[in-house]
């Protein structure tokens, strides 16, 4: 077949869980051109930061993602330390760093039933979103929340563990890393599952680093590359842990790479419990944020996030820029789409881990053939946001 | 009196009504198996039935692009063909309502309608996702059909009819004189069933309505009553296959005991198959359409002409 046809998916498909717009050229069931075309879900949060102060913006930042939550919070609560030149106590490090991996080990599972899901293997997607729970719940005893945890604060934590805590974690972590190694068996034997992800999207390691991939999918590339062990926060530099990686570069590299994360991430919390040093959780910050600008990386279960704030010595923020790890993937994935099938395309979209509504920015539609943009001066743009019937 | 009776036996017992009941029952079973194995509560039993009359008291819709006459009729189409070809299945005793010498070619063909109609549904619909849904229907006919007909055909050369209430009835005793046969009997039906799962479009072979990719291919654009002719015609074609199954390679209503009733050792036994089709389905994932045909042409087509060779070198060869 030499006819060509372009495939629309998105905004509205139920191949995605957030709006995005993807336009593929296919002839057959090969793709021969793939465009992705963003700014159905921009939400101004970071013109929204410079509205509020430190401590308003690190609940506003906590809600960028949904799975991401601590993040997004530990960024920029970091970010904003090092303005004020703030030491957190290493009881603090320990404990984000304990609730920043039970959220890595939710999300991977979460991309594990995902991904289940899109290859059409819902077995493996309500089993997994079942042993999930048990991250949540575990998260819910620490922090007191499911979600958004509440847990940062400015210059340390807010909540202490205490013994009874600590045993729940260890019961509910030695039953995941039971399932954990299940799902690690299911990733590598199940006969369907391997013929849909490996050799799908290959993704080629100077591909990965000259496209910027971030996180499992770099390191399902075979690139070393993790933000906690190459430029250690919070407790890291302190704490033994091997980065996971995969030679493969397909689908089933990045899968084998999240679950190899998933026990990873069992012993760093067993180890931080073993290790839980005493003191403070938090030491008091400062009202006023001196003048000054700083950049915070944290490993994101998605890859590495990066927060800009820059203070002008007010207490709001003057500019607050964040880099979700979507944004470093996605420039790869054209090259894993191109001359691959259209039942690979869903799959091929989760392995990254896609979280738009993060990365998200507002989108100026160029016309074709010119350059001519349709620019709308803040007038416009404050007449729309009052006007009761649309324009 | 007699023709009353006929007409009776074909519209309620055990020919439309029954077939409906036992369809909707038969996709409650399914999706509440499926459920369990997946660690859900599933559905309530009255969940097909209610979907049903959802469907048929909502709008239907038309799109303005397809061709009205044959969008409408298609589902219909599907529908009275499986329903006809359940006339032949024996349900109850043997022969079934209608029988007569060959009509395994017959039940076999009927049962390639819906697919057939199917992609028909794809091309008419006029939308991207519904064409590449029928394009992968007709292509992964290719795959199944072949080692379905074979497999369906294997016990016919064995007892050397084609009819199949008279497979049904024969076959038992046959396996029982002799047991040599049970080998190539045991691959036919294995080649059966998993072809059943792609004639029935389920997992892994959901290939052309996988929803991640294509939404919900051929069935896109229906909606309302046409819609609900599709699904209940879909749930028809999965009791007719297992039906057909049971009848041809294990003995339909014949019982396993002397005094159970024809009917109960036909829904056992039914049942049984829907529990495999079931169980197949929660175990695996979805497979590409490429990997389908090569599955198809390098498993399934040579296992059924094992079983076939088997039967017919054990007759001429006089082994037994």
């Amino acid at each position: 077949m030499s006819e060509r046809m372009i495939l629309p998916i998105g905004p509205q498909h139920p191949l995605l869980k957030e709006p995005i717009h993807f336009k593929f050229t296919i002839e057959g069931e090969l793709i021969v051109e793939a465009e992705i075309r963003m700014g159905y879900n921009h939400r101004g949060i970071e013109k929204a930061a410079e509205e509020r102060t430190y401590l308003q913006d690190l609940y506003l930042t906590e809600r960028i993602c949904g799975i991401c939550s601590h993040v997004h919070a530990t960024n920029f609560a970091q970010a904003t330390e090092e303005i004020m030149g703030l030491q957190i106590p290493p009881r603090a490090a320990y404990l984000r760093v304990v609730v920043g991996e039970l959220e890595r080990i939710h999300s991977h599972l979460l991309w594990l039933g995902v991904a289940g899901h899109e290859v059409g293997y819902d077995t493996l997607f309500m089993v997994s979103w079942r042993d999930r729970e048990i991250a949540q719940d575990l998260l819910e005893i620490i922090t007191g929340n499911r979600v958004n945890y509440g847990m940062n604060t400015l210059g340390g934590v807010r909540k202490d563990l205490d013994a009874e805590q600590i045993d729940q974690t260890r019961k509910g972590l030695q039953e995941l890393a039971e399932r954990t190694l299940y799902y690690g068996n299911v990733v590598s034997n199940e006969t369907t599952f391997i013929a849909r992800v490996a050799n799908v999207g290959v993704l080629p390691k100077e591909v990965a680093y000259s496209s910027g991939a971030v996180g499992p999918t770099a390191r399902g590339s075979g690139l070393d590359y993790d933000v906690r062990k190459h430029l250690p926060y919070a407790a890291y530099g302190e704490i033994p842990f091997e980065v996971v990686t995969s030679p493969r570069g397909d689908v089933l590299g990045r899968a084998l790479v999240r679950v190899g994360e998933l026990l990873e991430s069992v012993k760093i919390i067993r180890y931080c419990l073993d290790h839980l040093p005493d003191g403070p959780i938090a030491v008091k910050a400062p009202r006023k944020v001196p003048v000054g600008e700083a950049v915070s990386r944290y490993e994101a279960p998605r890859g590495e996030c990066i927060h800009y704030v820059r203070s002008n010595g007010s207490d709001k923020p003057s500019r607050v820029k964040v880099r979700a790890p979507t944004m470093g993937n996605l420039a790869s994935i054209r090259h894993c789409l191109l001359n691959q099938q259209v039942a690979d395309i869903p799959i091929i979209l989760a392995a990254i881990d896609p979280c738009f509504s993060c990365t998200d920015r507002t989108v100026m539609l160029v016309k074709e053939g010119t350059r001519e943009a349709e620019v709308m001066g803040w007038e416009e743009l404050r007449l729309r946001s009052i006007a009761r019937r649309p324009i | 009196m007699i023709i009353l009776w006929g007409f009776l036996q074909a519209l309620i017992f055990p020919g439309f009504l029954f077939l409906s009941v036992y369809a909707l029952f038969a996709e409650w079973l399914d999706r509440k198996l499926f459920a369990q194995m997946q660690n859900r509560i599933g559905p309530p039993l009255i969940q097909p039935l209610a979907d049903t009359i959802k469907l048929f008291s909502k709008e239907t819709i038309i799109p303005k692009a397809v061709q009205a006459g044959l969008f409408t009729l298609l589902p219909y189409f599907s529908f009275a063909a499986v329903v006809t070809s359940f006339l032949f299945v024996p349900v109850y005793a043997t022969p079934a309502i209608s029988s007569f010498p060959g009509d395994l070619v017959i039940v076999a063909y009927l049962l390639t309608i819906p697919t057939l109609v199917l992609s028909l549904a794809g091309w008419s619909s006029d939308s991207t996702y519904s064409i590449l849904g029928g394009i992968r229907a007709l292509t992964q006919l290719f795959a199944y059909e072949v080692p379905f007909f074979l497999a369906l055909f294997t016990p016919a050369l064995l007892l050397g009819t084609w009819n199949i209430s008279e497979i049904a009835a024969r076959l038992p005793g046959y396996l029982l004189a002799n047991p040599f046969y049970f080998i190539p009997v045991l691959i036919s039906f294995l080649v059966g069933i998993v072809a059943l799962q792609g004639k029935l479009e389920r997992k892994p072979f959901d290939i052309p309505d996988a929803e991640t990719e294509i939404v919900a291919g051929p069935f896109t654009e229906y909606s309302g009553r046409l819609l609900a002719i599709f699904r209940l015609s879909i749930d028809m074609e999965m009791v007719c296959g297992a039906s057909l199954l049971a009848a041809l390679f294990l003995g339909g209503p014949q019982p396993f005991i002397s005094w159970m009733p024809g009917i109960i050792s036909y829904l056992l036994k039914t049942l049984a198959i829907i529990f495999i089709l079931a169980y197949i389905k929660a175990a695996v994932g979805r497979i590409r359409i490429d990997q389908m045909i090569r599955f198809g042409w390098q498993i399934l087509a040579p296992l059924s002409l094992v079983g076939m060779l088997m039967v017919v070198l054990f007759q001429k060869g006089g082994l037994i």
